[in-house]
């Protein structure tokens, strides 16, 4: 199952021209710098933006192909903008109810008490929207969009309006939704730290056009994109809890590449995590160091490295089949002759839980 | 004190001026709400058009009026033609009249009010199921109700006022066309400042009461979410 949107909008300056194949199942970024087009590329998907060159199937139903259009309030949809939208003349509870009336009975399958439920917002149903902070108002468009049972759930820069505090309120609530619903999300953002928290899937979005699209952790550690490069580069590990070690207050962390010992997490075994790890806090070693504080080492090889800047280096490497990102000196990346396919010993100063 | 005649002048005021508002928001909905929305090149020529009573003096546009609707005028011989009386000095004359010379004072509001609104929030409802007719009475209507208000007081309160337009089309016939400004200007001619007074002072205060109204109410309803 997937989605296939294939669209050409000319707006003048701007020319949109995707042809996009991503899985209706969990979380897919639309990611790229501001005015790259993932937002009309989303609002052409809800069908907001009148495009007469146009196919798109979503799973096995036919949105768009062409002349034949489906309207916008015919498609199983839930769209949360970037600015939170509520309805003024009406209270939260009329909000939440507004879309949630309009879907037949069959065809509900949250609840409305699921979607307050999951966006913890049972306290403010007796507000106006005028009465909300930004980020509780974000969380009622969010279970307003839910209240609709959609069958695809768009999502434009929903967090960019908040400063960083209510963002923060907001993420865990957009992480449970991935975690407790089985509904496919297409998820805009500019911010690398949102997709790497939410998505499973990304598109990369330069100047209207589709740069790359694939899994979220291929997609981190591809060099030839700009998402390996800068400060935060970093790559991106599935990982489950494998055990603790109480004597030392240790949690280990399982994937296909080895285990990792991070600080004592309050998570049972098998719990799944996510886990970020910054190519600025990975060094190389030609032979495994045995005098060393660092836990986290892991036999590893080259896989492509290239300059970045004039004093570094961005490498790539595999650990097992899982791809890490190091940054080194071009200094270090001479001495140890680093090259493709190079055996190194990748040692992770620090690691981050999603 | 009041006579016969300006109780008469009274209620066929009120009457037109509230034949009129209806009228104009029937029709005023659609048309702002079109202007409010269309990317129609000429736009600007209609909305000069709309505009055009509110500098033109009502005796310009009253004499047009009563040149089309009269018996020799091509609205005029028209009804006649399918046997219908003329329309000038008759009630429905001055309805006419008085759509065209208060259409600014509704139509100007409700297309700033459907404009205001903008189009995100019937995006939203769009996403939210709802059908474009659906959200229409769901969302912009009640979205725009102070530009709704303001459009009917002032509609209602400029037609009560108007003089030059009436006395051109409607004539000056007591407990017909007779409207209470030319029951004043009557009163005022024939010396008789006491019952021009009660009515003068009766329109100012009625004037003020609907002007502080809508004011009032427009002040509490807060209208737009960011």
């Amino acid at each position: 199952m997937s989605i296939e949107a294939r669209f050409h909008l000319n707006r003048g300056e701007f020319v949109l021209d995707v042809d996009m194949n991503i899985p209706v199942r969990g979380v897919t970024a639309l990611y790229g710098p501001s005015g790259c087009g993932k937002t009309t590329l989303l609002r052409a998907i809800a069908g907001l933006e009148p495009c007469r060159n146009g196919y798109l199937r979503v799973g096995d139903m036919l949105w768009q192909d062409g002349g034949f259009c489906i309207p916008t309030h015919k498609r199983p949809l839930g769209l949360v903008f970037q600015e939170t939208c509520l309805f003024a003349h009406l209270n939260v509870q009329r909000n939440l109810e507004y879309g949630l009336r309009r879907v037949p009975g069959h065809e509900r399958k949250i609840s409305l008490d699921k979607a307050i439920g999951l966006l913890d917002i049972g306290h403010l149903l007796l507000r106006r929207a005028d009465e909300l902070s930004g980020g509780e108002r974000q969380r009622v468009a969010i279970a307003r969009a839910l209240a609709v049972s959609p069958g695809l759930l768009l999502m434009d820069e929903p967090l960019s309006a908040l400063d960083l505090s209510r963002k923060q309120e907001i993420l865990p609530y957009l992480e449970s939704l991935h975690d407790d619903l089985n509904i496919p999300v297409i998820y805009v953002s500019h911010s690398p730290d949102e997709v790497a928290r939410l998505a499973d899937h990304l598109v990369l979005l330069e100047n209207g056009r589709i740069r790359a699209s694939g899994a979220i952790g291929e997609m981190l550690t591809r060099l030839d994109l700009s998402l390996a490069r800068g400060d935060d580069a970093g790559a991106l590990i599935e990982a489950v809890v494998a055990g603790h070690d109480d004597n030392y207050g240790l949690t280990f962390l399982e994937f296909p590449g080895g285990k990792f010992s991070v600080a004592r997490k309050a998570l049972p075994e098998g719990h799944p995590v996510r886990l970020r790890v910054a190519a600025r806090d990975v060094s190389l070693t030609l032979e495994r160091q045995t005098g060393t504080s660092i836990l986290n080492i892991f036999p590893s090889h080259v896989e492509e490295i290239i300059p970045e800047g004039s004093a570094q280096m961005m490498v790539r490497l595999a650990v097992g089949n899982i791809p890490l990102l190091s940054r080194v000196t071009r200094k270090s990346a001479v001495l140890l002759n680093l090259a493709r396919g190079t055996p190194v010993f990748a040692q992770v100063k620090s690691v981050a839980l999603l | 004190m009041l006579d016969e005649s300006d109780l008469a002048a009274l209620l066929i005021t009120l009457k037109l001026a509230t034949v009129t508002t209806l009228i104009l928001l029937v029709l005023g909905t659609p048309l702002a709400w079109w202007m409010a929305h269309t990317r129609w090149r000429f736009k600007f020529m209609l909305e000069a058009v709309i505009a055009l009573p509110l500098v033109l003096p009502p005796t310009v546009l009253g004499f047009y009026l009563l040149v089309a609707l009269g018996p020799q005028g091509p609205v005029g011989s028209l009804m006649e033609w399918f046997g219908g009386r003329p329309l000038a000095f008759s009630f429905a004359g001055l309805v006419i009249g008085s759509v065209f010379y208060s259409m600014p004072f509704v139509v100007q509001p409700l297309q700033s009010a459907f404009a205001a609104i903008g189009k995100r929030p019937m995006e939203v409802a769009a996403t939210l199921r709802a059908s474009p007719a659906d959200r229409f009475f769901t969302v912009a209507l009640p979205l725009a109700r102070p530009g709704f208000l303001t459009a009917a007081v002032l509609g209602f309160a400029h037609t009560v006022g108007e003089f030059g337009v009436v006395l051109m089309i409607g004539g000056n016939i007591p407990g017909q066309t007779q409207v209470l400004s030319i029951a004043i200007y009557d009163h005022v001619e024939t010396m008789e400042y006491s019952n021009a007074h009660w009515l003068s002072g009766g329109l100012l205060v009625l004037s003020f009461f609907m002007l502080m109204t809508v004011y009032a109410l427009n002040r509490r309803f807060r209208p737009m979410q960011p």
